[in-house]
C-alpha cells in the first residue's frame, strides 16, 4: 500500500530543476505529483512518477544524486474538514509527520504524506475507512 | 631607531665571520645533541669537523615541517626538557600541530629581536603597545609582548577578540601602537565606523601587523583608515616566532636578523641557491637556537632577497614582498590550513566523500573558508533535517582539528572540478599578493 518517491538532490543553481525534467522528458516519464524541499543552500526535489525504475536509471546515469524513499498517498475528501479529520486520525495514532504535500488525482484531492511510520500510518488511514492509494492507481491513461 | 646597532649595522665581512663561527658551533650541537639530524649528516657522509662556514650551507641537509611532525612532540629538542622553560605550538596537519621549544637563552634573543623590530618601526618606551595578536600557543601574542617590554613601552596584553572592548581600551588606555594581524586591523577599522568612531579619536601611530600575507593596497587602506604608519613583521614558530625580519620605517623589505637567523633563498627543487635577486624558497638555520635550534628548515614561502645597505643604516639582508607558497598551505585568520586536514576529517566520517573544495574569500576583511563537499547517494537523505545535520557534522569536526570556523555547502557529486583525474583543491580568492 506504499507509494515509492523519487529524491533528487539539487543544488540552488539556475536551471537545475530543468535539467531533471528535461532527463524525464526524454525517457518518457511523467510526473504525477511533486514537491521541492529548499533550504539557502540546497533543495530536495520529490516526485511521483509512473515509470520509478527508469527514472531512477536515467537519472543516475546523469550523475544526479538520487533516491527512493517510501510514502503514502492519501485521498481526502475535497470539502471543509477532509483533510483536518484525516490528520486527527495521525495524530491520535501517536504518527509523527516529516512532510506532506498536496496534488490532483482525478478530480479529488490528494496528498503525499511521509511519517516516521509509514507502515503504521497506512494501517490508521485504511482503518479510518480512507482510500490509501496504491501503485497501480496513480498511472493514467 | 636602532636597538641594537652593533648586530644591526655590522659590517657584512664582520657578519660573515660571525655566522660563521655560530653555524660551526650549531652544527657540533645538532650531531652531538639531536639524533635526527646525526643520521642526516651520516648517511649524507658529512662530518660536523668539515663545515667551516656558511657556504657550506647548501651541502648541509634541509628540515621539513614533516620532520617536525615525525619528531612530534619534543624529538628535534638539543637540550633536555629541564632546560626547556616555554612551549609554543602552531596548527599543524591532521591535529598535531608544530612545537617550539625554547630555554631561557631562547627567550632573550627572542625578546631581542622583537625589541629591534618595534625599534625599527619607531617604537620606544613612551609608547603604549596594544598587542591584539592571540595569547597561549600562539607565538604572536607573547612573542611582541616580551619584545615590547624589553623596550620599556607600556604593553597591553589585549589578546584576540572582543573588538568593541578593545577600540574602547585603545581610547581610554591612549594605545599609540597596535600590533595584530593585517586583516583584523581592517577589522577593527570598520567597526570603528560602525560605532561612528572616528580615527582622531585614538593616538595610534604605528602599526606591527604580520601572521599573514597582505598586500600594499591593504596597507594603504589600513593606514588611511586607522591613521598610523603599517609596518609588516615576519616570523613563524619553527623559527622563534614574530621577529624574525622586520620592516623598517622605510618600508623597502623586511630586515632580517642575520646574526641569529640564517637565510637561503633556493630552488624549492633541487634546494641550491638561486642566483641574487631571483625568486626562490626561503630557508632559514637559527644558528642561536638551543631549545629547537634548526638547520635550513623550509619556510615553503616564496620571495626574493635584497643585500644592499638600507638608508635606515642597517646592513642586514631584506625580504621582499611574499609571492606565495611552494606548497599547498593557506593562511586563514592567521591560522596555517593545509587541505590535507580538511580531507584527513572527511576521510574519518563514514558519510562523506573526499571530495571536496576549498573557497577562501574575504569579506569585510575577514578570512570566510567555505567547504564545498560532494554529496553521494550513500549519504543523501531526503529530509532535509538529515542534510542539514550532516553540514552541522562535518563544521563540528572541521573546528575541531583547524581551530576556525567554515561554512560547509554541499554540493551535488561530480561537480568538483576534477583536473586530470586530481580535484582542484582550492580556490582562493583573496588578494594576497600585489
Amino acid at each position: 500500500m506504499l507509494l515509492k518517491q523519487l529524491s533528487v538532490f539539487l543544488e540552488n543553481k539556475p536551471g537545475r530543476i530543468t535539467q531533471v525534467t528535461k532527463v524525464l522528458d526524454e525517457i518518457g516519464v511523467n510526473i504525477t505529483a511533486f514537491n521541492i524541499a529548499d533550504t539557502s543552500e540546497f533543495g530536495i526535489l520529490r516526485m511521483i512518477v509512473d515509470n520509478i525504475d527508469v527514472a531512477l536509471q536515467a537519472l543516475k546515469a546523469q550523475g544526479f544524486s538520487v533516491r527512493t524513499t517510501q510514502v503514502v498517498g492519501l485521498v481526502v475528501p475535497h470539502q471543509p474538514g477532509g483533510m483536518h479529520q484525516a490528520l486527527e486520525h495521525v495524530d491520535k495514532a501517536g504518527i509523527e509527520i516529516e512532510y506532506m504535500y498536496a496534488f490532483a488525482y482525478n478530480s479529488k484531492a490528494a496528498v503525499i504524506i511521509k511519517a516516521d511510520d509509514t507502515q503504521k500510518l497506512v494501517e490508521v488511514l485504511s482503518g479510518s475507512g480512507y482510500h490509501v492509494l496504491q501503485e497501480g492507481e496513480l498511472i493514467q491513461d | 631607531m636602532i636597538w641594537n646597532e652593533h648586530a644591526e649595522c655590522m659590517d657584512r665581512e664582520q657578519l660573515l665571520k660571525l655566522q660563521n663561527e655560530r653555524l660551526r658551533n650549531m652544527v657540533s650541537r645538532l650531531y652531538y645533541n639531536v639524533p635526527f639530524y646525526r643520521k642526516k649528516f651520516q648517511e649524507a657522509g658529512i662530518d660536523p669537523g668539515d663545515i667551516t662556514g656558511i657556504h657550506q650551507l647548501k651541502d648541509l641537509p634541509t628540515t621539513t615541517k614533516q620532520d617536525l611532525r615525525d619528531n612530534y612532540p619534543f624529538g628535534l629538542f638539543a637540550v633536555p626538557q629541564s632546560e626547556i622553560v616555554r612551549l609554543h605550538a602552531s596548527s599543524g596537519t591532521t591535529g598535531k600541530p608544530t612545537v617550539g621549544g625554547y630555554t631561557r637563552a631562547d627567550l632573550r634573543i627572542w625578546s631581542e629581536v622583537v625589541a629591534r623590530s618595534l625599534y625599527a618601526a619607531g617604537v620606544d618606551k613612551n609608547d603604549v603597545v596594544h598587542v591584539s595578536y592571540g595569547y597561549g600557543l600562539f607565538t604572536g601574542g607573547l612573542g611582541i609582548h616580551q619584545g615590547a617590554q624589553k623596550i620599556g613601552a607600556t604593553v597591553i596584553p589585549a589578546s584576540g577578540g572582543n573588538t568593541k572592548k578593545q577600540l574602547q581600551i585603545m581610547h581610554d588606555f591612549g594605545s599609540t601602537v597596535l600590533a595584530c594581524t593585517p586583516s583584523y586591523a581592517l577589522y577593527l577599522a570598520d567597526t570603528m565606523k560602525e560605532l561612528g568612531m572616528d580615527p582622531s579619536e585614538l593616538k595610534l601611530r604605528r602599526g606591527i601587523f604580520g601572521a599573514e600575507p597582505w598586500t600594499e593596497e591593504m596597507r594603504r587602506e589600513i593606514e588611511a583608515k586607522l591613521h598610523l604608519k603599517a609596518l609588516d613583521i615576519y616570523g613563524l614558530t619553527e623559527v622563534i616566532g614574530p621577529g624574525v625580519a622586520m620592516e623598517c620605517e622605510h618600508q623597502k623589505g623586511l630586515h632580517i636578523f642575520e646574526d641569529h637567523f640564517i637565510p637561503e633563498i633556493v630552488d624549492p627543487n633541487t634546494l641550491q641557491p638561486v642566483p641574487h635577486g631571483q625568486v626562490g624558497e626561503l630557508l632559514f638555520t637559527t644558528v642561536t637556537k638551543e631549545g629547537m635550534p634548526l638547520l635550513r628548515y623550509r619556510t615553503r614561502d616564496l620571495t626574493t632577497m635584497t643585500v644592499e645597505k638600507c638608508a635606515c643604516g642597517r646592513t642586514l639582508a631584506r625580504l621582499n614582498k611574499f609571492l606565495g607558497r611552494s606548497d599547498d598551505m593557506l593562511i586563514i585568520r592567521g591560522v596555517n590550513v593545509f587541505p590535507s586536514q580538511i580531507e584527513s576529517v572527511l576521510l574519518e566520517m563514514s558519510e562523506t566523500e573526499p571530495h571536496y573544495q576549498l573557497i577562501v574569500d574575504r569579506v569585510n576583511n575577514l578570512d570566510i573558508l567555505e567547504i564545498r563537499v560532494e554529496v553521494n547517494e550513500a549519504f543523501f537523505s531526503d529530509e532535509i533535517r538529515q542534510m542539514e545535520n550532516l553540514a552541522k557534522k562535518i563544521k563540528a569536526n572541521i573546528e575541531s582539528v583547524l581551530g576556525i570556523s567554515a561554512k560547509i555547502k554541499l554540493v551535488e557529486p561530480k561537480t568538483i572540478e576534477r583536473s586530470e583525474g586530481k580535484a582542484k583543491r582550492v580556490i582562493d580568492l583573496r588578494k594576497l599578493v600585489d
